[in-house]
């Protein structure tokens, strides 16, 4: 018992220094971002929530198709470009070069949003 | 058909939408679509639950019937019979007391423009009395591959993405499609080499050729906000405003609806799949779900007449319940 608990502090400490290094090496601006690698977009109701997403440089980007119908999610700027999504399928794409980056949902074109990186 | 009443995904069901346990299902279902008659160089249409007293098409000169959005492959809430509907449609057809001489199909024929889904509504309309059916692609259909399917299937002797036209009877029928290329914000679109090729297409006709357009997105603006409309539609119907009599007939928006503007009329379909909101009533334009009991009801159809050159439109609806 006396070793697993020990383990588990172990793990922890090494979990915060990872995190500690992550902090340091996002720049200026990253204590006003939020620090998760991923940020999740969720697809419904023929919209895309939130519609205008702001990430550090670096995050992955997860879209997930709530809604029950197939969108897909295509950069305007044919940076990034999904498959078809049915209902519960995922689509990721990682940013790593700041900038704004619209897109939109190429089977119903009123669909848009947009990501900036910074 | 308490049946449908399940929220989860439906046991022994598969992707085309074929329930392998209850074939019997879909004997309850009925289908929809648009019958259409041509006399006298007028163009009636009539609900298909309409019987048509015996003889009164005895002087038509042209019947064809309209089906649209069949979506197969969609299983959610709102239909997860469509296999079944889609049956019901076409054995409505071959129920109609003058068989139409073909059926126009206003496209999303899949859903997810998956070869089985092809497949399936191919087998379904071998079925059909009328043998000939013309397609135009919905967005469904040209889904990954820019219609590089679509047109292997369905775009034998087409222009460009699958444009094309035809004469039946001296009545002059234009597939249009409006579903590729689409802008981030925008409607549907027909585009510069579509719209050339249209311009040519009709310049030498005589001013009383009936024409017929059919194109999957409505080329009028029925909702922008829901992206219910064609961009450069406008300058599609600038080429046929010599003629006296023109149809527009679409689908999409899986609700009947019309409009007489000037020469034309126009006409949207139902699906034979799903219905969805009218416009404005609901969050998003997707598939609405009825009470199972209901469904037949919503499915149903507008009927159209409208008198050449008198501008006068007379329109009926009738649902199928």
């Amino acid at each position: 018992m006396r070793k697993r608990v020990s383990t588990g502090i172990f793990v922890a400490a090494l979990g915060l220094g990872v995190a500690g290094l992550g902090v340091r090496s996002a720049g200026v601006a990253a204590s006003a971002l939020p620090r998760p690698a991923t940020m999740e977009v969720a697809i419904d109701n023929f919209a895309f929530g939130p519609t205008d997403l702001t990430v550090a440089a670096g995050t992955t980007v997860t879209w997930t198709n709530r809604d029950d119908i197939p969108h897909t999610v295509v950069s305007t700027e044919k940076v990034f470009k999904s498959k078809v999504l049915d209902t519960d399928e995922k689509f990721s794409s990682t940013f790593s070069t700041p900038g704004t980056y619209p897109y939109f949902c190429s089977i119903h074109p009123k669909m848009t949003g947009k990501v900036v990186v910074q | 058909m308490s049946e449908t009443n399940n929220d989860e995904a439906l046991p022994g069901h598969d992707h085309d939408g074929v329930d392998r346990r209850g074939f019997l299902k879909c004997m309850a279902w009925a289908g929809t679509g648009a019958f259409y008659v041509m006399q006298g160089g007028v163009l009636k249409s009539y609900s298909l639950s309409t019987r048509l007293p015996l003889g009164s098409t005895s002087t038509a000169e042209l019947s064809f019937v309209q089906i649209s959005d069949s979506h197969m492959g969609f299983n959610k809430q709102a239909n997860p019979y469509v296999f079944c509907t889609d049956t019901a449609t076409t054995e409505k057809v071959n129920r109609l007391a003058t068989p139409p001489e073909f059926m126009l199909h206003t496209g999303d024929i899949s859903h997810l423009s998956r070869p089985e889904e092809f497949d399936t509504v191919d087998q379904v309309l071998k079925s059909a009395s009328a043998k000939d059916v013309f397609f135009v692609p919905g967005e469904h259909d040209v889904l990954e591959d820019d219609g590089k399917q679509y047109l292997e299937r369905y775009g034998k002797g087409a222009k460009g993405a699958g444009w094309y036209s035809f004469d039946k009877k001296g009545v002059h029928f234009i597939g249009l499609v409006n579903v590729l290329n689409l802008k981030a914000g925008g409607l549907g679109s027909l585009g510069g080499e579509q719209l050339e090729w249209l311009e040519d297409d009709v310049k030498h006709l005589k001013h009383s050729t009936p024409i017929v357009v059919f194109a999957h997105i409505p080329l009028w603006t029925v909702y922008p906000e829901w992206g219910w409309g064609t961009e450069d539609s406008g300058q599609a119907l600038s080429y046929l405003k010599k003629f006296g009599s023109v149809t527009v007939l679409n689908g999409h928006i899986h609700q009947t609806m019309q409009k007489v503007e000037g020469n034309v009329t126009f006409h949207t379909a139902a699906s034979t799949a799903f219905p969805q909101p009218r416009p404005g009533t609901a969050e998003s334009p997707g598939p609405m779900t009825v009470p199972a009991d209901q469904l037949k009801s919503i499915l149903g159809i507008t009927d159209v007449t409208y008198v050449r050159g008198k501008h006068s439109l007379a329109v009926v609806d009738s649902s199928l319940a």
